[in-house]
């Protein structure tokens, strides 16, 4: 068998075991889920009236606002699985199997593409849910077929992305506690940027990072393809930031789980 | 010793360091194919660092080793086409069933489906899991996950498996049962080495034995030849007072004593019939022993009579 079938085939086999854990252990998913949904709520309901007034557009309140939060949501929720795949791949390292993996022929890297392929599948379906609840609550894309293809294009690059950072993270973290906390940061970002509230109404230093992190572009761009806003370099900004991060996620990955097992 | 390209395993000057702690200090073994081999040693010994290696899981840092002609440091994909490994931390996925667990083995050896279903049917028959196959693996005794274990390590077909202490915590008759399994896959033709703690075990299983201590092999042989290293049964006598003590040393012909203790110590297999004529022996010279203790041969033994010094941590746990 060529390298490349030996990989696909692996891969799919563990992407399989990846899906059929989900499965047996449902809870994790439906809180990886969960947590955008309340947020999505509160900044909808709690704070849109307030937020959505300051936006500085014709109309305010509550439906302008539930335009402007949904796409630093679905970052959120991106970032909250990666936070899951993390704590998961750091559980798995300490299961016996993974040493029997290790003394099987088969494509190595099966074990991490597997877990990868396996969070992208967990966090589509999870975006999926977000999105069709915040249709519910008041959100009105102006998205033609071919930019909702584009928008899905763009959230599976940023999973892929931010699944390689913290499948790297999980096989870095030293136990499982430091494995959910080590990707913390990820969460935060969308408020750090252009996720919450325009970059403009920031102090210059908080609004000079915001609009140089990755996030920012990537919420731009799905701003862009949705809503009908300009988009400008941030498409550029945001496939060039994906690409890095899945590459120096992937190299770091590979690289931590082909050291020496013993610890 | 078998020549490096006729040996299922063959093994020379292996050496392990983590950091300062001098793991494997030069380690040569020979493993004929077909054959059962024991490596018995206490904990912290190196066996699981030699499983380890030859498993391909850890580098070595110096010496070679060979595994079916195939040297594992240069061509571990060759090396892990032909090996199975069951280690000492059972490698099922607890979240999956049994059959789930045999379905990924069966995937990742690119069985076609037909195929898989007829081997992993073959092997929960085989290993009493039938029944429990719909149940997730968590679910399942400690005896039930050893099988399930080792049914994933044979459903490649592996022509050497690594068993690092097999039966490690297992109840007396799943101990027995995994016995039998191993019996029956060296019975195929199947190469197996094997680890462990117990010289019952390694007595029982194995055709060749190494003892291993502190990262160095202090003997290699048959069961056989290495029972004869150890000094064996003894039967333990205490006496009253030094004249006593004295007169039985003369009478049962100068054996092992303790002068301090009144202690004499008598070669002796502990069967009823040899202590009757022990103590047939004191009674025709009217000696009376106060305490009599029947003592087994045991890996203290071994590592009393090879290494001069007992097996400390076994001995303090006692």
């Amino acid at each position: 068998m060529s390298t490349v079938a030996l990989a696909v085939r692996d891969s799919g086999t563990m992407l399989r075991r990846s899906l059929l854990r989900m499965r047996r252990y449902p809870s994790m998913t439906f809180m990886l889920i969960g947590m955008p949904v309340v947020f999505l709520l509160l900044f909808v309901y709690v704070f849109g009236g307030t937020l959505g007034n300051g936006l500085g557009a014709a109309s305010g309140g509550h439906e302008a606002y539930a335009n402007y939060v949904v796409p630093g949501i679905l970052l959120m929720a991106i970032a909250g699985t990666a936070q899951g795949t993390a704590i998961t791949v750091a559980m798995d390292m300490t299961e016996g199997i993974i040493a029997r993996f290790r003394t099987m022929a088969i494509f190595r890297p099966s074990v991490l593409t597997g877990h990868v392929l396996g969070a992208v599948v967990q966090t589509m379906l999870g975006l999926a849910v977000v999105v069709g609840i915040a249709l519910l609550v008041g959100f009105r894309p102006n998205a033609n077929p071919v930019e909702w293809l584009a928008a899905a294009g763009v959230l599976a690059m940023t999973g892929v992305a931010l699944t390689w950072l913290s499948v790297a993270l999980g096989l870095a973290a030293d136990s499982v506690e430091s494995a959910s906390n080590l990707p913390m940061p990820l969460v935060l970002l969308p408020f750090l940027g252009s996720g919450f509230v325009p970059t403009e109404s920031m102090p210059t230093a908080v609004r000079w990072f915001a609009e140089y992190q990755p996030f920012t572009p990537i919420m731009e761009t799905l701003r862009g393809l949705l809503l009908g806003t300009g988009i400008g370099a941030d498409a550029g900004a945001a496939a060039a930031w994906c690409a890095g991060i899945t590459v120096v996620g992937f190299l770091w990955a590979r690289r931590r789980y082909n050291r020496n097992t013993a610890r | 010793m078998t020549s490096p390209s006729r040996a299922a395993i063959h093994v020379s000057g292996l050496r392990k360091s983590y950091g300062d702690k001098v793991v494997l200090d030069g380690i040569d073994l020979g493993i004929a194919e077909g054959a059962i081999f024991a490596l018995l040693g206490p904990n912290g010994a190196g066996k699981t660092t030699t499983v380890q290696i030859l498993s391909t899981l850890v580098d070595a840092d110096g010496g070679e080793a060979r595994v079916l002609g195939h040297d594992v440091a240069r061509e571990p994909d060759a090396v892990r086409e032909l090996i199975g490994v069951t280690g000492q931390f059972s490698a099922v996925d607890n979240l999956l069933t049994g059959q789930e667990n045999l379905n990924l083995m069966a995937d990742l050896h690119h069985l076609d489906r037909p195929a898989r279903r007829r081997r992993t049917a073959e092997l929960l028959q085989r290993f009493d899991l039938t029944r429990e196959a719909g149940k997730p693996a968590s679910m399942y005794s400690g005896g039930m996950r050893r099988r399930l274990d080792l049914a994933m390590t044979l459903v490649g077909n592996p022509r050497v498996i690594f068993l690092d202490e097999p039966t490690t915590g297992l109840d007396p008759r799943s101990r027995r049962a995994m016995w039998d399994v191993i019996r029956d896959l060296a019975a195929d033709g199947v190469t197996i080495l094997l680890t462990t703690q117990y010289l019952e075990e390694a007595d029982q299983l194995a055709d060749r034995i190494a003892v291993l201590d502190r990262g160095r092999l202090v003997a290699q042989g048959t069961p056989d030849e290495l029972k004869r290293l150890v000094p064996g049964g003894h039967v333990q006598l205490r006496f009253a007072d030094a004249d006593e003590f004295r007169f039985a040393y003369q009478v049962l012909g100068a054996p092992a004593h303790d002068e301090a203790s009144l202690t004499i110590q008598v070669p002796n297999d502990g069967s009823v019939r040899s202590l009757r004529a022990l103590l047939d022996q004191l009674d025709h010279a009217c000696v009376e022993a106060v305490d009599l203790s029947v003592h087994q041969p045991d890996l203290d033994d071994v590592f009393l009579a090879l290494t001069g010094q007992p097996d400390r941590e076994r001995s303090t746990t006692r």
